[in-house]
């Protein structure tokens, strides 16, 4: 069965964890690793798991896109990088999906909108944060109910499973996720909040969303909702569990997620690496999809 | 073993928390007029430094937190241009409040910010010390619920703190579950790795009756900045009473600055009456401070337990149990919750 060809940029614990998860899709392959250090942990494991591997960043990878057919890239590197990485590899017909917070490109959150963006054939889709990705479909569960004047999430993440960069980025994160939770989620108020907990063992990530109707909230319905919408989640994110809720207190609806990991690479509490990954690889599994049943077209096409 | 150190002669910077940590205990309700009163008598009283925001500092007007009657802006704007000789001061947790957030409270007057990680975490602040120091604000790193960390890890903590550009480094009881012992082996051991100019600080919270006694051991060790209360208004049993402690300094002879008498009339004539509750170690934050739990969690917890048909001392218990720390609110409804599930008072929305 044909597979759509992929490259991993960023050989840190998301790249790792992704190699894993493209393996799995009956869709994608996985053919190149990109780091930057020769020295690299990940860089060595993904070499082991027969991956094609360069230390010399995305440049390293430029020359062999074409022949190897890559036709989708994952970048996992950093904000700072990603533009220079994606316009390099936009050139080539590559399609990119953003780990990062850069958000250069449309925000996606597979279940509300990777339909939408596959048909117009984004080139570059940014897949917001991890608690972006656990919490935005519940709250667009809720507002494709009623309007929803104010969103808040809250997300709960074991210190082990935040690594440096976000512990540098805390504001950027508030602000991308808040930014999402009104252009994906739909509610007119977002904000976003994390806690960083150490406690030994370490917690399982979870995710409170808040959500201030306009009206009355019509209660069965918006309860309907969102276990549908749970269901659609649970599809790549089989840890995605509802452990409290949805409760009601006059027009505020409260719902108490669960995010546990499939262990691929991360131990099973980083749950919040896991959703990621599984958000990104389920984008690019529907964009696979359309390539192959040769709706879209990556190359770069001669305009008439 | 040692001799009782003499406090004589000490100088000790008080930093008063009513009108924050003291929202708190107003389910941040207090208004423009009442925060403007308490900080010119604090003033007035030669209290030299004065935190005023939300209960949760910058950011926190949320669900999470509760929204205040007024922005952290209006609040600040209202009381800085009365004052004479206070600094006005803020509270900064990276993840809850921005960069951005502190441009703007500077901008309405605030020049001191304690920005404040759980004890453990401190390398979420390196920005917002840095972008705090550039502003030129007084800049405290403050530890929070300093009892889950070792006095050798907090201290790391602390010269990480420092190494980011804090001036000031706290130890912060938030569960009020220290007692002298623990208190003074943390401030030694930041004392010991801190630089000779980076002073040291304690928060006390008063849920086992310790904050005085918690205070003056810090000083012992060489703390030289103390927050306090009037009349103990702030989260759980409410932190070291301020009028209290400073007759306790003024007995062993520590130089605060502050005019007791004046203190003592403002914790009778307006701060008491304007408690929501009697802010004092009652079952459930005596509960916290012996079970270690953030102390805000105090009101959210009997809210709880009212909802939900399970006694507080027990969600308190749980919190404590699973290790939930500060910032953590919307898990006390979670908690309740699945123990009301558990004893059969609440049914699954869905199977």
């Amino acid at each position: 069965m044909k597979k759509i060809k992929c490259a991993l940029i960023g050989s840190g614990n998301i790249g790792t964890d992704l190699i894993y998860k493209i393996q799995r899709s009956p869709f994608l392959e996985p053919v190149w690793m990109v780091g930057i250090d020769p020295e690299s942990e990940g860089l060595a494991r993904a070499r082991d798991m027969g991956l094609k591997t360069t230390a010399e960043g995305v440049d390293g990878l430029l020359p062999h896109v074409l022949a190897d057919n890559i036709q989708i890239a994952f970048d996992a590197t950093s904000a700072y990088v990603h533009a220079e990485n994606s316009r390099k590899l936009n050139e080539l017909g590559v399609m990119m999906i953003d780990l990062t917070p850069a958000a250069i490109g449309p925000l996606c959150v597979p279940p509300v909108n990777l339909r939408a963006l596959a048909d117009k054939v984004e080139m570059n889709v940014n897949m917001i944060s991890c608690a972006g990705q656990a919490t935005i479909p519940i709250v667009y569960a809720i507002s494709r109910i009623q309007g929803v004047a104010y969103g808040e999430i809250v997300a709960s993440l074991a210190s082990k499973s935040v690594g440096p960069g976000t512990r540098a980025n805390l504001d950027e994160f508030t602000y991308t996720t808040s930014n999402a939770i009104q252009v994906i989620g739909g509610a007119r108020k977002g904000k976003a909040l994390a806690i960083i907990n150490p406690a030994e063992p370490p917690m399982m990530m979870r995710n409170t969303i808040s959500c201030l109707t306009d009206d009355e909230p019509d209660q069965a319905r918006i309860i309907e909702s969102i276990l549908q919408m749970i269901g659609e989640v649970q599809k790549y994110v089989p840890g995605y569990r509802l452990v409290n809720g949805p409760i009601f207190e006059d027009k505020k609806v409260s719902v108490f997620m669960e995010v546990a990991g499939l262990g691929d690479y991360l131990p099973r509490y980083a749950g919040n690496l896991d959703i990621m990954t599984a958000a990104a690889t389920r984008t690019a599994e529907m964009f696979a999809e359309e390539i192959l049943a040769g709706k879209i077209q990556m190359k770069p096409l001669e305009l008439a | 073993m040692s001799q009782i150190k003499s406090l004589q002669g000490r100088k000790v910077i008080i930093h008063d928390m009513s009108l924050r940590d003291g929202m708190h205990a107003k389910r941040e309700q207090m208004t423009i007029g009442q925060m403007v009163s308490v900080a010119t008598a604090l003033d007035d009283a030669g209290v030299p430094m004065i935190q005023v925001t939300h209960g949760g500092g910058l950011g926190g007007n949320s669900l999470q937190h509760g929204f205040a009657l007024h922005s952290n802006e209006e609040y600040l704007q209202a009381v800085v241009p009365k004052l004479k000789r206070a600094k006005v001061s803020v509270l900064l947790i990276p993840g809850l409040g921005t960069m951005k957030e502190l441009q703007s409270a500077y901008d309405c007057g605030a020049r001191s910010v304690h920005v404040a990680t759980h004890c453990t975490e401190a390398d979420t602040s390196p920005q917002h010390i840095a972008y705090a120091r550039k502003l030129g604000m007084d800049t405290t790193g403050f530890l929070m619920m300093a009892h889950l960390n070792d006095p050798q890890g907090l201290a790391q903590q602390g010269k990480l703190m420092e190494s980011y550009g804090a001036q000031t480094v706290y130890i912060t009881d938030s569960a009020g579950y220290m007692l002298p012992a623990d208190v003074k082996a943390r401030v030694a051991a930041l004392r010991t790795v801190l630089k000779p100019e980076t002073e040291i600080g304690f928060h006390g919270h008063h849920n086992m009756g310790m904050g005085i006694a918690n205070s003056i051991a810090a000083i012992e060790e060489g703390a030289s900045r103390i927050d306090a209360s009037v009349a103990g208004l702030g989260a759980g049993a409410g932190n070291t009473p301020l009028e209290v402690f400073v007759a306790v300094c003024e007995r062993m002879g520590i130089d605060t600055g502050c005019d007791l008498f004046k203190l003592m009339d403002l914790a009778e004539d307006i701060i008491v009456p304007l408690m929501d509750h009697m802010v004092r170690v009652d079952r459930a934050s005596l509960t916290m401070g012996f079970a270690g739990v953030y102390s805000t969690f105090l009101l959210h917890a009997k809210r709880a337990a009212e909802r939900f048909g399970v006694p507080a001392r027990d969600i308190l218990l749980e919190l404590g149990r699973k290790k939930m720390i500060g910032g953590q609110e919307d898990m006390i409804v979670d908690t309740a919750m699945t123990m009301a599930k558990d004893r059969g008072l609440l049914k699954e929305v869905a199977a």
